[in-house]
């Protein structure tokens, strides 16, 4: 092995750089941690990705590039890929042409976000393949796997990652590139491709073939290992879980599931009957452990007590000893707060000594909720606070609907908000509504990634700019104020005031650019500034006079 | 605060999983300190994981970063209670990490360096690495040419000075 070569890679970039040496043609996602950096990583190997307004629309993307023959790498956190499900379960049906990967990045424990549901589910709701690497190394060799898999059976698969695997650096020893980008090139194939029932019944079906051919496939496959130890104690697991296991009990034989759907239930039985106690050790929900004992094997699962949160070493240890103990808890250490300077504090002050029932939504805002503010009174999922605060209005009485105020960031409203503003200007509540768009002209909380309210790709090129004012104005509300919240001023407060009175539809864009980034912004305006007319082309075209 | 305690401990390390636990608050640099560590390691010939948490502790919050070494090292997380070094930038993240530590093991807080001698405020991080690197079997050429790879050209002979200085004031300080 040639030492040289060894790198020490996140999770996220390990799964870029298999992209890269499997030859995908487009990367296109939503950043959400802690998937953010495959597809920035992506970039700066060299591949071709974007950021798309949400994981719908970027796995749609996706799913056209590999219709097209090409290999198209999708990204998301775990729950984007609810976002994303109306285009996965079709896809699954429709099976691709070149090869597909979706990269669901599950964040047990909650480092970053609202919950910590176990998208393993999802394969076998949709009925799709799916590998999960436990180290950066399987991430990249699985990656490259994966799109020989969705090429060799023409169907979607699912890479399910987790925090740690994604944002651990561990050793990988990539492999030379397999080649260029492929062109893509269109074969009609209406039959596979055009859902409707009498297509979609027989493409069901093929789709239960594929699976049923996979898993007699994945009963010999080298995804899954067993690695020998003693006979007294068995343990399968998957995933991050693995290294814990192989750390909190070096004398057990373990089998290692790297490919969980469909599972090598063969597989499984021969590894339960070689042991004498054979235990199931999963982080999230008791995924294998059900699936195995529907089976008709007998294994151990984890307490309930430790379907929550992350594992660890400490806590396998805790399963294999029956511990039911409570654990201590970890000490609080200090909780992240907005930024001194932020917009955002005047704008939920401003809330705060107004008493306004806030629907709050996704992104560094969601900080409002915590002192000296906690002025959100919701947050649900991304783009919910247009319609949990339209629901709130319609229901509430007048005196408590007045108050109610929905507060969504420019790159969330733009992933789902869209759809929440037509809602409001097409059934607006008797008391009116007022939304208030904080736009810092970034996706700050996911480290600053750019959205098409920026007017800049993922690689920070410039590219058609989406106003958000101008979609508020089409969409016929007369009410549309954009404001810089500044410190020591009472404007904003006097607009918010005003909204609030009446019982009219208002839109406020707060606009300022984030104050971590407000620097690059400048040099990224200096930079797109047009120097004269004859160097511009197109819509942005800018008089000299 | 807790002074620079019990550098007595001289076991061979190579055998075993060398367990680094760097804490402060959002800024401060852990991650650049956690990922020079884990460069150093991984070029000294060590199986090395480096684990981190990102997301809302980007905003002020307290972060920490964990890095193992070794001939072979399987979860990426230092299990609490088995840290043989907590390298703490800010004083008030000695408490919330303490836990962490094994019995008998070191804390390195900024106290190890003086701040004042530091050519950059913003090198503290590189500082207490040089502090922590007086315990590790990692050669200094080794060290250097890490900061080398993780630094642009133009703070490198910053950060270089104030790994230098957090390194001889440690190894001052364990030979007395």
């Amino acid at each position: 092995m040639n030492d040289q070569n060894k790198q020490l890679l996140s999770g996220d970039e390990a799964i870029a750089l298999g992209a890269l040496h499997a030859g995908v043609s487009l990367g296109a996602g939503y950043p959400g941690t802690p998937s953010t950096e495959i597809l920035e990583a992506f970039a700066e190997y060299g591949g071709q990705a974007q950021w798309s307004p949400n994981e719908k629309v970027a796995l749609e993307v996706a799913i056209g590039a590999a219709f097209g023959g090409a290999r198209a790498l999708c990204t998301m956190k775990h729950v984007g890929l609810n976002v994303a499900s109306d285009a996965l379960f079709t896809a699954a049906y429709t099976g691709v042409s070149g090869a597909l990967v979706v990269v669901s990045a599950d964040d047990p424990g909650m480092a970053s976000s609202q919950n910590e549901q176990d998208n393993r589910r999802y394969a076998v709701a949709a009925g799709l393949p799916m590998l999960e690497p436990s180290d950066s190394q399987e991430a990249y060799d699985f990656t490259l796997a994966a799109m020989e898999l969705s090429e060799r059976w023409k169907i979607p698969v699912l890479l399910r990652v987790t925090t740690r695997v994604c944002h651990s650096y561990t050793v990988v020893q990539p492999r030379p590139a397999a080649g260029p980008v492929r062109q893509g090139s269109f074969e009609r194939d209406i039959k596979t491709r055009v859902m409707i029932p009498a297509y979609a019944r027989p493409a069901h079906r093929r789709l239960r073939q594929k699976l049923a051919e996979m898993e007699v496939w994945n009963e010999t496959s080298s995804f899954n290992k067993v690695v020998k130890g003693g006979k007294l104690l068995g343990i399968i697991t998957s995933g991050i879980s693995f290294m814990h296991v192989r750390e909190a009990a070096p004398d057990a034989s373990v089998l290692k599931l790297g490919f969980t759907h469909p599972l090598p239930m063969k597989k499984i039985e021969a590894f339960v009957k070689s042991v004498d106690r054979c235990i199931v050790i999963e982080e999230g929900d008791p995924f294998l452990v059900e699936a195995i004992r529907a089976a008709g094997l007998r294994v151990e699962g984890k307490a309930e007590m430790y379907r929550f949160g992350e594992l660890d070493v400490p806590r396998v240890r805790r399963i294999l000893n029956y511990d039911l103990t409570p654990e201590t808890p970890k000490p609080p250490g200090k909780p992240p707060q907005l930024c001194d300077a932020c917009q955002y504090r005047i704008v939920f002050e401003s809330l705060r000594k107004r008493d306004c029932i806030v629907a709050g939504d996704i992104g560094c805002y969601t900080l409002g909720v915590l002192q000296p503010f906690e002025a959100i009174d919701s947050c649900v999922c991304m783009g919910a606070s247009l319609g949990v605060g339209l629901g709130m209005r319609h229901v509430l009485p007048p005196d408590q609907a007045k108050r109610v105020v929905s507060v969504i960031g420019d790159s969330t409203f733009v992933h789902s908000g869209i759809t929440g503003l037509v809602e409001m200007v097409y059934n607006p509540p008797a008391t009116g509504h007022v939304l208030i768009i904080l736009d810092n002209s970034t996706t700050a909380m996911t480290g600053h990634q750019e959205h098409p309210g920026t007017g800049r790709k993922l690689n920070h090129e410039p590219t058609n700019k989406f106003v958000l004012e101008d979609l508020a104005r089409a969409l016929g509300l007369k009410r549309v104020f954009v404001i810089e919240p500044r410190f020591g001023s009472q404007e904003f407060d006097e607009l918010l005031d005003d909204c609030l009175k009446r019982n009219e539809l208002s839109v406020i864009i707060a606009r300022r650019p984030c104050i971590l980034i407000a620097k690059q912004l400048k040099a990224y305006e200096k930079r797109d500034e047009p120097r004269c007319e004859c160097d511009q082309k197109g819509a942005n075209v800018v008089q000299s006079n | 605060m807790n002074p620079v305690v019990n550098v007595t401990r001289k076991e061979p390390m190579s055998s075993k999983v060398t367990n680094v636990v760097l804490a402060g608050l959002g800024g401060q640099g852990v991650l650049k300190g956690t990922d020079i560590l884990a460069v150093a390691a991984l070029r000294a010939g060590f199986d090395v994981k480096k684990s981190e948490i990102k997301g809302m502790s980007q905003r002020g919050g307290s972060v920490t970063g964990d890095v193992r070494f070794g001939a072979e090292v399987f979860s990426p997380m230092v299990p609490a209670g088995e840290a043989d070094f907590l390298v703490v930038l800010e004083p008030t993240q000695v408490t919330p990490n303490q836990h962490l530590l094994r019995p008998g093991g070191v804390i390195i807080n900024p106290e190890a360096v003086e701040a004042d001698l530091l050519p950059n405020k913003r090198s503290l991080n590189v500082a207490l690495l040089g502090a922590l690197s007086a315990h590790l079997p990692i050669p200094e050429d080794v060290w250097l040419a890490a900061l080398r790879e993780g630094f642009a050209e133009t703070f490198f002979a910053d950060n270089q000075q104030a790994f230098l200085i957090g390194r001889r004031a440690q190894r001052a300080a364990t030979t007395a």
